[in-house]
């Protein structure tokens, strides 16, 4: 049997590419290594995706034809945003349609080093200390076809550079935005924290309406140094016409430590490869995750917890909660190589159903080459219970906002790991929205 | 006027089992009512009834509030009537604390119009009220901030039970064995505190296999339930009658129902 692969449904040609990179001016190390990786993907186009983390996936109706990169310049203002303006942050971005439209940085970061803006521009100037970390540690284009597309194509994106020693106390904020209907956007974010530094990010993606179709294929690439500390949340909000693939990876050195918080509410069909790698001796990693499908939206992570180093700590806790017709995936894993002793791994995703057309497939799994560490893992898949719903029916709540209640409990036990309080507050706020709950005051 | 809960030849099926016979009784604001009763006799059954458990299905006969029918009507429909009932066994709803449950709660009883989303009693009164009543009950006030009954112990749960009535303020309380389970200390703080909250204007229907809620809250009226039937109706005596000599009389009085009674808990045992 043939299998005749048809690049346009599937993928960019190399016009495309051509004509991509004549829109961006570029020093030519850039140039070279996009070429490189669409060398890269047009190979891997032809290469089956890995079954066990694309199975469950059906990319049929997935016709990349449709989107393109945009040249023109986007109109921004009508972005909305979850998260700015509900903090003070130290700096903040934003990246619509694929170009950086606004950049800020608090000087007195700036002052201590600290690099904050837009990743094509950092990047040419400072080549020789960041030329090593981008798409070289955490995620290399060679992964797969995704990787590979993303580090041809790559549009606009974050960087954040704190060196060494340097705590950064705001927190930062980045906003992906899509205001062009077919528009393809690659943003890639990349953090580095150095040994003993300390900073927070955190991202957003939307789309400045409902009917616009969209496609994000991103990377996020988040080194932690030694004794350093990050934390990175990503909430992904796109609307339900919106295609997201990403490939999304933290390097964690010794005693260093990875705060890390996924959440999914929007897209039409999304999948996130996440991996973290404890790379040094008593590095530790905490991975949140909040997924809200409804409709008929498809959300799918594939999570690697990879325990290289003695010592290391990994605990992932995702929480998923399934409404209508739509289905969430996880696959996850822990793999603990033979040198890693003395290490913890965890891994749970608890998935709460609303709908009998839902379906939800976890799928926990270990990997241990060490013999002596602790590991769990494991998966629930449950309904609102009926006596919970009584109990508080009895009480004079109306079933619907039992409901509510209910699932909200559900997200509260990630939350309660979530040490960010506008985050928390946001992320209640905006499942409330999807819940359709108008306004309510929280206690 | 005081209002008045009449149940009138109520009858009950769980699962298309038949489980309450014909149940007559009127609980007016301000009565103690004691309900007694072997084990599955169904007096759990008539609470989950009046509550307005879905599972529990009226066949039968009616209830009503001040000749209002409510046997249609959704539990929190009832509740928002002034019905409250004290879970024999409280459950458990993680990550909700228990002071926004409570605080939702009070919204809609006090506000019976109230929606989902539109505004909740305000923080400072509530907190105010919560604290006082929680003091009152020998509570830690770091009870509202953890989750409902989350790892509470039984005590805990069947106190927290007694906290949702005296925030709710029912017109029509029926409180479960809200005395099992519990240490003497509880016993008593649980017991004083019904007496406290029961007056004129509250009626209680109090289900229990001991004597001492009822010595703290002596009842009018004391109600044997057997094979789904009410069986005899007395005064406090009847009740004290009842925890000193047992059932067999009872029995012994009323063979048909014994044998329902029987059966009933026979077919719970299998
Ligand atoms: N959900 C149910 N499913 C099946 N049978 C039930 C259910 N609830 C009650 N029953 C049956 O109905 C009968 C009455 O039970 P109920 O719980 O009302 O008794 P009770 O008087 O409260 O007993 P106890 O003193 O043990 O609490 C029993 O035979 C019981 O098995
Ligand atoms: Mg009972």
């Amino acid at each position: 049997m043939t299998v005749t692969i048809d690049i346009d449904r599937i993928g960019f040609s190399a016009e495309v590419f051509e004509e991509f990179l004549t829109t961006r001016s570029e020093p030519s190390w850039i140039t070279d290594a996009r070429r490189a990786a669409f060398a890269k993907y047009e190979e891997l186009l032809g290469a089956e995706l890995d079954p066990e983390e694309f199975k469950r996936i059906d990319l049929r109706i997935f016709n990349a034809a449709k989107f393109r990169p945009l040249t023109a310049d986007s109109d921004a203002s009508s972005v909305s945003t979850l998260l700015a303006g509900e903090t003070e942050y130290g700096g903040s971005i934003r990246h619509v349609d694929g170009t950086t439209t606004h950049e800020n940085v608090c000087e007195d970061m700036t002052a201590k080093g600290v690099l904050f803006g837009d990743l094509q521009t950092l990047l040419t100037e400072n080549r020789e200390l960041l030329e090593p970390y981008f798409l070289k540690q955490a995620v290399r284009p060679d992964a797969d076809r995704f990787s590979a597309w993303h580090a041809a194509f790559w549009t606009s994106g974050t960087l954040l550079y704190v060196p060494q020693g340097v705590e950064v106390d705001l927190p930062l904020h980045s906003l992906i935005a899509h205001t062009a209907d077919g528009v393809a956007d690659f943003g890639h974010t990349l953090i580095i924290v150095e040994d003993e530094a300390k900073a927070t990010l955190l991202e957003e993606t939307t789309s400045a309406n409902e009917d616009q179709s969209g496609l994000h294929v991103g990377c996020v690439e988040l080194i932690v140094g030694k004794y350093a500390n990050l934390r990175y949340v990503q909430l992904q909000n796109w609307n339900q016409k919106t295609w997201h693939f990403a490939h999304q990876a933290g390097n964690v050195a010794s005693e260093g430590s990875l705060q890390w918080t996924v959440v999914g509410l929007g897209s039409k069909l999304s999948h996130i490869h996440q991996d973290v790698n404890l790379n040094g001796r008593a590095a530790t990693a905490e991975v949140n995750g909040v997924t809200f499908a409804s409709d008929r939206q498809k959300i799918s992570y594939y999570t690697q917890q990879h325990h290289k180093a003695q010592g290391t700590h990994s605990d992932l806790l995702y929480k998923e909660v399934l409404r209508d017709d739509s289905r969430v995936i996880w696959r996850g894993m822990i793999k603990v190589d033979a040198a890693a002793q003395q290490t913890d791994g965890y891994q749970r995703s608890d998935a709460l159903m609303l709908s009998s057309d839902a379906r939800c497939d976890s799928i926990p799994g270990l990997e241990i080459e060490a013999d002596d560490v602790r590991c769990t893992h494991g998966a629930t898949t449950g309904r609102v219970d009926e006596e919970q719903i009584f109990y508080a029916e009895s009480r004079g709540i109306s079933e619907k906002e039992a409901m509510h209640m209910i699932v909200e409990g559900f997200f509260q036990q990630v939350y309660d790991r979530i040490p960010i309080e506008i985050v928390r507050d946001t992320l209640s706020r905006t499942v409330q929205g999807k819940l359709g709950i108008e306004s309510m005051t929280a206690v | 006027m005081s209002s008045l809960l009449k149940i009138t030849d109520l009858h009950v099926s769980v699962a298309d089992t038949p489980i309450l016979k014909g149940v007559n009784m009127e609980i007016r604001q301000g009565e103690i009512h004691a309900l007694m009763g072997p084990n599955g006799s169904g007096k759990s059954t008539l609470a989950y009834a009046l509550s307005g458990h879905p599972n529990y299905s009226i066949t039968g006969g009616s209830i009503e509030i001040d000749g209002v029918n409510i046997t249609e009507q959704e539990a929190d429909e009832r509740a928002r009537l002034g019905l409250f009932l004290a879970f024999q066994y409280p459950v458990v709803i993680p990550g909700v604390k228990v002071a926004d449950f409570i605080r939702h709660a009070v919204s809609n009883i006090r506000d019976p119009d109230r929606k989902e989303g539109e505004g909740l009693i305000g923080m400072r009164e509530f907190r105010t009220e919560i604290k006082a009543r929680m003091e009152e009950l020998g509570m830690d006030l770091e009870f509202a901030r953890r989750y409902l009954n989350d790892g509470f112990s039984g005590g805990e749960k069947k106190r927290m039970e007694i906290l949702q009535m005296a925030m709710l303020q029912p017109k029509f309380a029926i409180l479960d064995e809200t005395d099992s389970g519990l240490d003497s200390d509880a016993v008593r703080v649980v017991s004083e505190g019904l007496a406290k909250l029961s007056g004129p204007d509250m009626g209680v229907l109090i289900i229990t296999h001991h004597e001492r809620l009822l010595e703290f809250n002596p009842p009018q009226y004391t109600h044997v339930m057997l094979g789904g039937r009410i069986v005899e109706t007395g005064d406090a005596a009847l009740a004290h009658d009842l925890h000193a000599n047992g059932y067999a009389t009872v029995r012994e009085r009323h063979p048909e129902a014994a044998a329902d009674n029987a059966r009933a808990e026979e077919a719970a045992a299998v």
